[in-house]
């Protein structure tokens, strides 16, 4: 075991699927003599060459199109988009074919590829670097929306996205690419997509977060419990899309309470989702109004404002103090 | 320093070989073997007849909309036919031509045209992607499909359709510049119907050809007579061999004219006159090309109408295999296919509950 930053842990989730596999081809703007510009696939054009790393003109939606070619023909490509707030030029390319190739060849052809991206605030970037729109895609059918919140999960996500048969969004939050390091095995490991984990046990109440957001809101747990004896079960999604609810109910109704916290703006988010399946599911089971914390609807504002505007443990302490108070 | 001209090493060059009224150059002639001819042919009557039985169709509320392809028979089968199975075919909406030659059933056509998916099923064996409806975006698929056929170390090669509209998108630039970046093996065809919807090529760019288009993303640009299924045939052999041979991508712009409507939901009376269809009638592909066969003595009028007879059989028995099939694709439950390899639970609940929708609904059918 290493102890690595979310950087080092991805970079070694591709060089060894690498490795392991030479359908594996990984794309994108900068990402082999400069190992991107956050350095995730730094070293792997020298390992594998440059036809296993391209480093491509600068165009996204070509980038995302000769990435569907490529996985048609039965390659697994990796392609990264420099920052979320640039993949929107590729948008349609996921949309209206990344997304439904397989409907619309009746399965004859699929796109098994990942788009690797760098999304959310807290590192004081410029604009267009710092949004989160995982709705975007989560809203997609035939896509798959992966956050990871942590160097081991990150890893083992990817791997998974990886070797999954359709394509996956792949979201790496900046604020945690160096923000800590994890233990993550050097032997491999996998994560299923599809299955959120339950990271702290409670009975009081439940928080549902996912990406950077996991931080302040186990930060907010622990003081739930310092300060006010409040046991909060923690639930990271990991998959934001398509969205298993089951170990959401199954916390819910223990508990009765929630807050689902995200940094994405909150009309139609993913807690809006979450919401809505909670009310269907769990509606007789609930104490309390759930509550949510979340981005504003508003463009995130630049660097000097931006803390204001994300989610942070105070504000997701405030939500829960209420859903707790409420009977 | 003066000023200095910037010699560019590719050029563009306008290819014609038999011209309007059926007149060979006979030094250009390419060497087509006799049954390529006759196949070309009979594809290219197919096409049209089968077009023209499609309008009906659609006009008596048979099928749904679709895109009319008279005119253009000659650009799509010249280009086509030099596909071996193992490549890569990558159509915009309007290839029926194209489609039929690569073996695609005119059965596939009418149902998906009458909005069941089962008509894009693609066999197996063809290497064809569905068509695509958001123009100028497929391109960039050839790039992926054509480099990863490089990757692979095969010498297949990827052959992607597009109008002239099309040249106008992003996506367009993008390919063309991907695909000589990398020297993937992709021919790009463009089919200069002259109008997109309703704006005419004048207002869709200013350059004097689209062919031209080629030179800034340094790979050989051709413009041909897209109406001249010889000269058409003849650019695509070179192209499809510089690929093929590893020498990287080549645009070929076929000038040629959409003589019907763009969909059948649009008038195209709105926006150019009879006297301009007209015009482009008197170059018609397909006489001119059985003006050759008949010069070269490979087609009589006898023979025509009997190829022709045969056509109209194979189109009728295929409406009715159709219509037959489709009677039995009524169950809609069938639209959550397809989504997923595996589908996921909130998607399975979804198909229960139409499921459960739809035989309520049944049920209370009965009891009314």
């Amino acid at each position: 075991m290493a102890k690595m930053t979310m950087v080092q842990a991805l970079n070694l989730a591709l060089q060894q699927e690498m490795e392991k596999d030479d359908r594996v081809i990984v794309l994108g703007e900068d990402v082999g003599v400069d190992g991107g510009v956050f350095r995730v696939t730094d070293g792997l054009i020298k390992q594998f060459g440059d036809q296993r790393v391209l480093d491509t003109p600068l165009a996204e939606s070509a980038i995302v199109g000769m990435s569907i070619g490529m996985a048609a023909y039965g390659l697994r490509p990796v392609c990264e988009i420099q920052f979320s707030g640039f993949s929107y030029q590729n948008f349609h390319q996921i949309e209206n074919h990344a997304a439904r190739l397989r409907w619309r060849s009746r399965g004859r052809f699929t796109v098994p590829m990942v788009l690797r991206t760098p999304y959310g605030g807290g590192v004081r970037a410029l604009e267009h670097h710092s949004e989160s729109r995982e709705a975007y895609w989560a809203h997609t059918p035939g896509l798959k929306m992966v956050i990871p919140s942590g160097p081991r999960n990150a890893r083992a996500l990817l791997v998974s996205a990886m070797r999954d048969p359709d394509p996956v969004i792949f979201y790496e939050s900046k604020a945690l690419y160096r923000a800590f390091r994890e233990e993550v095995p050097e032997a491999e490991e996998a994560l299923p997509i599809g299955e959120p984990q339950r990271v702290r046990e409670g009975e009081d109440l439940t928080l549902i977060s996912y990406g950077a957001m996991m931080r302040p809101t186990l930060e907010a747990a622990q003081q739930l419990q310092d300060t006010d004896g409040i046991a909060a079960e923690v639930i990271d999604l990991l998959t934001i899309s398509p969205l298993a609810e089951k170990i959401l109910i199954q916390s819910v109704k223990k508990t009765g309470r929630a807050v689902v916290i995200h940094e994405a703006p909150r009309s139609f988010g993913p807690a809006a989702e979450i919401m809505s399946r909670l009310m269907e599911k769990a509606f007789y089971y609930l104490e309390a109004p759930i509550e949510r914390v979340t981005g504003y609807d508003i463009v995130i504002p630049l660097f000097n404002r931006e803390k204001a505007y994300l989610p942070n443990t105070e504000r997701i302490l405030r939500a829960a103090r209420k859903v707790l108070a409420a009977s | 320093m003066p000023r200095k001209k910037i010699t560019i090493s590719e050029k563009v060059e306008a290819l014609s070989i038999l011209d309007e009224k059926g007149r060979l150059d006979e030094k250009l002639e390419p060497d087509i073997a006799e049954d390529v001819l006759f196949q070309l042919h009979r594809t290219m009557l197919l096409a049209r007849k089968f077009d023209e039985r499609l309008l009906s169709l659609q006009r008596q509320g048979r099928i749904g909309t679709f895109a009319p392809i008279k005119g253009q028979e000659a650009a799509q089968l010249g280009t086509i036919a030099h596909l071996r199975p193992g490549d890569w075919m990558v159509p915009a909406f309007r290839e029926t031509a194209a489609e039929l030659w690569r073996g695609r059933s005119l059965e596939s056509v009418i149902i998906y045209n009458n909005g069941f998916n089962e008509g894009v099923a693609i066999p197996d064996d063809r290497n064809d992607f569905p068509i695509s409806v958001p123009v100028g975006s497929q391109m960039i698929h050839a790039v992926g499909l054509g480099w990863a056929a490089k990757y692979r170390q095969k010498d297949d090669v990827a052959m992607t359709y597009f109008g002239d509209g099309a040249t106008s998108q992003g996506d367009f630039h993008e390919a063309l510049n991907f695909a000589a970046v990398f020297q993937t093996p992709v021919i790009f065809v463009c089919q200069n119907n002259q109008w997109a919807i309703s704006i005419p090529v004048s207002q869709q760019t200013r350059s004097k050809t689209l062919a031209q288009k080629a030179l800034a993303y340094g790979m050989p640009g051709i413009q041909v007579d897209g109406n001249d299924i010889l000269a058409v045939y003849a650019a695509a052999q070179e192209a499809v061999q510089r690929a093929r041979s590893g020498d990287g991508p080549t645009l070929i712009e076929c000038v040629t004219y959409r003589l019907l409507m763009h969909t059948t939901a649009d008038d195209p009376k709105r926006y150019r006159t009879d006297e301009e269809v007209e015009q482009w009638n008197q170059r018609d592909p397909l006489p001119r090309f059985e003006k050759y066969l008949i010069d070269k003595g490979l087609l009589t009028e006898e023979k025509r109408n009997a190829v022709e007879s045969e056509i109209l059989e194979e189109i009728q028995t295929a409406i009715d295999r159709a219509e037959k099939q489709m009677e039995a694709m009524g169950d809609p439950i069938d639209m959550f296919d397809n989504t997923f390899a595996e589908m996921p639970s909130s998607l399975k609940e979804q198909k229960e509950e139409l499921t459960h929708a739809l035989s309520e609904s049944a049920e209370e059918g009965k009891d009314g």
